[in-house]
């Protein structure tokens, strides 16, 4: 029997990088299997040019027997292999219904089709209502969406690219719990993920890709955690260093009872967010995206303001209705969620987006832009952070995510701050700039500063964080301290379920 | 074999500068092409229209002349379009600005004062401004699209103008024709030579070049519209106030254009008529896109743009064409350009016909 | 009654060329690109048809010749801004600019004489109704084509698939691509209509509305086009109701001259622009309003990756 998927030494270059290079795998049908990887490995590469979104620059793509020519999404749905991307292909501005007739190859019938999906989504566990607008949709709600628009087409092959980053442990069960129905039903799946614990809990087989090169295959059930680790990252396995805190006595953050209208009808509403961080530690804010982070980043940034003026205070002083800018001269820095095009210039030059900020610091003089001293200031900061870059002349958008990403970090930690907001601090980043990344986090808030870092990676939330809080529909639990915390009641206030009571006390006490 | 765009890893800083030169080739290819298809020889067309006009010291200081505002406004423009704020209506700003200077220099109670010319100036440069401000308050607090409603000012002041010269500001003794009498001596630039045209008012033109140079080059200001203009959510991240970005950047086209709406009235026309302009608010936004946006690139651009203006009233005069032949080459030379400006962030490269790989696979 | 008839019928007629080339340019943003050249493809719209005209060629012909100009002139936005990727602002300007170059030149040897304008159609029966028949019925065809095409834009947009792919596509080229819609093919094709309609409205101008030649005899109706897509949030409904608004404002305008009111017939010929600002103005200040329907990927350039 044919394989219903093969790939024959696949390679795909693009300016500056190689993202594979001579990947071959077969998948049979049937067959759960997982495609393994760090931030940067190039498994999304792949799984687009295994979709047709991309051309491979050379190799060969099989399916059941047959070389696939003049490859693109139309024909792998026309073969019956369907995708769930990542960041979700639907449209918010259209209704369930809508978005899936976009890929359906049916009549334009949507009562009928509305049915349809009503009908399967039932069926694999997953109701949804066909009729709401996507915006309206928590992302949980659009994973579902994504999945089902897939399954309407029979597929003979599903692709699915780190589907559980975006759900509460609860719904990743209950997800698996489907995977494993329509493999019974001798769908194959392409697993995408960077996740030992979740391939090694659901996958048959697993590829795994170091540098767009397979280092290797592995029934993952069979193999140790460790062993297939060391396939993904080579020998070297970073080790984080997390001494104790010793919080100061004042906060540095305050915010009380902040809440807050969202400024579309995209946005979720802030109701009565109260927390504090001291210097010294970090506090971690976890939760499912679209909760609400996104406003309270803003707010607490002051790209967004507030009236009430002292709903936050920095160091003491009433800061909601400040301006970023007079923000940061209160000891404020940040790390924003987006690189390019928010936390730095994407057409602007380094030694440029290090004025962005660090214009008090020497680099601005007389309302004159002081070159020699930016450039300087610059090239302190590729040197210190090991910010791969051609020089302080090279623009932002020519670097690597990682790169910019330790760039736009030390640029913030070179303003000495008091206050670090960091939001998703290693999204994209490869393994090794990951832990070089968090490890300078941990060492800012030890020597004092206090940090507030928000990230959809509980595992990082975990490594490094000392107190965590949970945002869900515009919600801030109160603090759990991380080491008498576990991700199941993590997971349970993501999802907006309250604890029971005594436990919640016990949590506000330990402070 | 096929070929492929590709992204470059970094703006090609060659293509920078080759791409004004290729589009103007490309245009003069065109036109020549133009010129045949109407059935002139289009080299020696080619050579009226850009070669003739400078051939006299006459021509040179037309040149100039018409270079001036030209490259003035589009200093001013640059501004605003460095930070994303598009005012196209510096031909309403710059009419705006004669009508001041010129009210200022016919109405003045004395008319021989030394104070005239300056107290002109700051009236062209005020009401340029004022008109300018109508827009930036419209965007900065209501949000309104600044592109539309500079535009409709344009038209306003146009009629604005034509109401004047036809009611209360007519010349009474000028034979019942639309216009204004004439400014007098001491309202009017002194030429540099009795028989050119060519004034002192270019100067006004260099201390702006100049002046833009500082502003985007060096200072902290310029910096903080260039980033509202390539990033706004980097600009807010950053604390820059973009409402801030939208007065400055609409301010300073509507001075700059009230300028030499001021320069042409007390220079070359000396009177106010229905028709002011040949049309230097709009060219000037081509100029600052020719000249990149920067100080210097714009001078190159005001020179070029003056040049077809020469041209086309040169040809109109020496063989009959249409005058606008000059709109129909800027367009194509801001066409070309445009064009020009994506082989400095993309290239092509040839790859390898995807047939060529299967007959490798199957010789294997 | 014989006033109110003129002022209504004015009104209708004078909104009909806004009508083409709002509608047009709707079509256009919705797909995610702004052209801001409707000046200069309604000018070489009209210069076209009128051209024709003169030429001899019957009416018919020559309003396909002011439409084909029109979305020629979008073609070579099309190439800038979607193959290009240039500046979208830049380009539509440069189209402006140059489409009332082309059209002058053009339009040098037309003379001052006025042609025979597109005829009134009296629809039978219909048209014979007191008050009804000469209010609705007795238009030239144009007229009832623009109502035409409000239709069928509305049903296109919001009844089709192909609408639903390219209002989405308006909203995120990204995904529209990835989930495999030809994003460029598609944004030609809405641009090329959006030409199409804009020569129409200028050869609605030039052969129907005021049959003689006057260079830039737009005279900034093709801005005001641009400014009543704003108005109208995206919605074909509202592009209707605005553009008999600001016909109504013309015709208030013609009238008022003719009443002698005691104005600068300056102050009436600005009254359209004033109009617009005003009317952007209001709908402006609402951005929870604007962004219902605005596609949100407007006038960013987009080029599909790999």
């Amino acid at each position: 029997m044919h394989p219903r998927l093969e790939l024959r030494n696949i390679s795909k270059r693009y300016p500056g990088v190689v993202a594979n290079d001579d990947v071959s795998l077969s998948i049979q049908p049937g067959e759960i299997h997982a495609v393994l990887g760090e931030n940067g490995a190039g498994k999304s590469t792949l799984m687009k040019i295994i979709y047709g979104a991309a051309q491979a620059d050379s190799g060969e793509i099989y399916c059941d027997g047959n070389l696939i020519t003049a490859h693109n999404p139309a024909m792998s749905r026309a073969l019956g292999i369907e995708m769930v991307y990542q960041h979700f292909a639907l449209f918010e501005s259209v209704s369930v219904v809508e978005n899936i007739a976009l890929s359906a190859s049916s009549a334009f019938d949507l009562p009928s089709l509305a049915e349809k999906i009503r009908e399967l989504s039932l069926r694999y566990g997953m109701p949804i209502d066909p009729h709401r607008q996507v915006h309206d949709l928590s992302v949980g709600e659009r994973q579902r969406v994504e999945i089902v628009r897939c399954l309407l087409q029979a597929p003979k092959l599903l692709i699915l690219d780190e589907p559980t980053s975006v759900l509460t442990p609860q719904a990743v069960v209950k997800l698996f719990d489907t995977l494993r129905q329509l493999a019974a039903e001798g769908c194959s799946i392409v697993y995408i993920s960077h996740k030992l614990d979740e391939v090694q809990e659901l996958c048959d087989t697993a590829t795994v890709l170091r540098n767009g090169k397979v280092t290797g295959t592995a029934r993952p059930k069979e193999t140790t955690s460790l062993e297939l680790a060391r396939m993904m990252v080579g020998s070297k396995l970073p080790e984080m260093h997390v001494s104790p805190a010793t919080p100061s006595e004042k906060p540095v953050l305050e915010v009380k009872n902040l809440s807050a209208k969202a400024r579309d009808h995209f946005g979720v509403d802030l109701k009565d967010v109260s927390f504090d961080v001291r210097g010294g530690e970090i506090v971690g804010l976890a939760g499912v995206s679209g909760n609400g982070q996104a406003e309270l980043v803003a707010l607490l940034s002051g790209e967004r303001r507030h009236t009430q003026d002292d709903a936050i205070k920095i160091g003491g002083t009433p800061a909601a209705g400040l301006r970023p800018d007079e923000r940061r001269k209160l000891g404020l820095a940040f790390v924003p969620e987006e690189r390019l095009g928010r936390g730095a210039v994407p057409s602007h030059t380094l030694w440029e987006n290090a004025v962005l900020t660090a214009h008090r610091f020497g680099t601005v003089s007389k309302g004159l832009v002081d070159r020699r001293k930016a450039s300087a200031f610059a090239a302190g900061i590729i040197d210190r952070f090991k910010v791969k870059a051609n020089g302080t002349g090279a623009t932002a958008q020519s670097l690597s995510g990682g790169n910019l990403q330790k760039f736009i970090v030390g640029r913030e930690i070179a303003l000495a701050p008091k206050l670090l907001l960091v939001s998703q601090p290693t999204w994209g980043v490869d393994v090794g700039a990951s832990a070089f990344i968090r490890q300078t986090i941990v060492d800012l808030s030890r020597a004092g500063t206090a940090v507030f870092v928000v990230s959809e990676e509980l595992d990082e939330l975990f490594e490094i964080c000392d107190r965590l809080l949970v945002i869900c529909k515009g919600r801030v639990s109160p603090p759990l301290v991380r080491t008498s915390t576990d991700r199941e009641e993590i997971g349970l206030l993501m999802t907006g379920r309250t604890m029971n009571k005594d436990r919640s006390g016990d949590v506000a006490l330990q402070d | 074999m096929r070929f492929r765009i590709e992204q470059r890893p970094e703006p090609s800083a060659a293509m920078r500068i080759a791409a004004p030169v290729l589009a103007s080739l490309l245009t003069l290819i065109v036109g020549s092409l133009f010129f045949a298809s109407l059935g002139h020889e289009p080299l020696p067309t080619l050579y009226a229209f850009f070669v003739e006009p400078l051939s006299s010291m006459n021509g040179l200081s037309e040149w100039l002349l018409k270079a001036s505002p030209l490259i003035l406004i589009a200093c001013g423009l640059a501004v605003g379009f460095r930070a994303n704020v598009w005012n196209i209506g510096a031909e309403g700003q710059f009419t705006m600005g004669a009508i001041a200077a010129s009210g200022v220099g016919l109405f003045w109670p004395n008319p021989d004062s030394a104070l005239v010319l300056p107290l002109m100036f700051l009236a062209g440069m005020a009401a340029g401004m004022a008109w300018a401000a109508i827009p930036a308050f419209l965007r900065a607090r209501m949000n309104t699209n600044e592109i539309l409603v500079t535009l409709m000012m344009t038209y306003i002041a146009t009629l604005f103008l034509s109401y004047l010269v036809h009611g209360p500001w007519r010349d009474p003794a000028g034979f019942n024709y639309p216009q204004t009498a004439l400014l007098p001596t001491a309202a009017m630039f002194e030429s540099f030579d009795p028989a050119y045209r060519l004034n002192p008012s270019i100067f006004i033109t260099i201390v702006a070049v100049l002046l833009m140079w500082l502003f985007a080059d060096r200072s902290f200001l310029g910096y903080k519209m260039s980033v509202s203009g390539a990033a706004p959510l980097a600009a807010r991240y950053a604390g820059f106030r973009e409402s801030a970005a939208v007065w400055i950047g609409l301010l300073a086209g509507g001075a700059a254009a009230g300028i030499a709406g001021m320069a042409e009235a007390a220079g070359p026309l000396g009177q106010l008529s229905p028709q002011i302009s040949p049309g230097y608010g709009f060219a000037a936004i081509i100029v600052a896109f020719i000249g990149r946006l920067n100080a210097f690139g714009i001078v190159l651009g005001g020179l070029l743009m003056s040049l077809l203006f020469l041209g086309g009233e040169g040809v109109q005069m020496t063989l009959a064409l249409p005058s606008a032949l000059t709109r129909i080459f800027q367009g194509i030379l801001l066409f070309f350009l445009l064009a020009a400006d994506f082989f400095i962030f993309y290239r092509i490269r040839p790859v390898r016909p995807a047939s060529d790989t299967h007959a490798l696979e199957t010789a294997r | 009654m014989e006033l109110f008839i003129a002022i209504f019928t004015g009104t209708i007629i004078a909104a009909t060329p806004l009508i083409f080339a709002a509608l047009g340019e709707l079509v256009v943003e919705k797909s995610g690109v702004l052209n801001l050249g409707i000046e200069g493809m309604m000018l070489m719209g009209a210069a076209l048809a009128f051209w024709a005209v003169t030429a001899g060629y019957s009416m018919p012909v020559a309003i396909i010749a002011g439409a084909l100009a029109g979305a020629a002139a979008s073609l070579l936005f099309g190439v800038l801004a979607l193959t290009f990727l240039t500046n979208q602002y830049a380009a539509g300007l440069a189209l402006a600019i140059f489409g009332s170059g082309v059209s002058a030149f053009l339009g040098r040897g037309f003379g001052s004489a006025p042609i025979e304008a597109l005829h009134r159609v009296d629809i039978p029966v219909l048209s014979d109704l007191p008050l009804i028949g000469p209010l609705l019925f007795r238009f030239d065809p144009l007229v009832y084509l623009a109502l035409l095409m409000f239709v069928a834009i509305s049903w296109f947009l919001y009844r089709t698939k192909a609408g639903l792919i390219l209002r989405t596509i308006g909203e995120s080229p990204q995904t529209s691509h990835a989930i495999g819609y030809p994003v460029i093919r598609i944004r030609y094709m809405a641009v090329l209509f959006g030409g199409l309609m804009a020569g129409l409205a200028g050869a609605y101008l030039s052969v129907a509305y005021t049959p003689l030649w006057v260079e830039n005899m737009t005279a900034g109706n093709g801005w005001i086009a641009l400014a009543l897509v704003v108005f109208a949030t995206w919605r074909p409904l509202r592009v209707l109701l605005g553009a008999w608004l600001f016909g109504g404002m013309t015709i208030l305008q013609l009238q008022g001259q003719a009443l002698g009111l005691q104005v600068p017939s300056e102050l009436l010929s600005a009254l359209p622009y004033l109009a617009t600002i005003v009317v952007l103005v209001l709908i402006s200040r609402n951005r929870q309003v604007l962004a219902l329907h605005f596609p949100a990927s407007l006038a960013k350039p987009f080029r599909p990756a790999g």
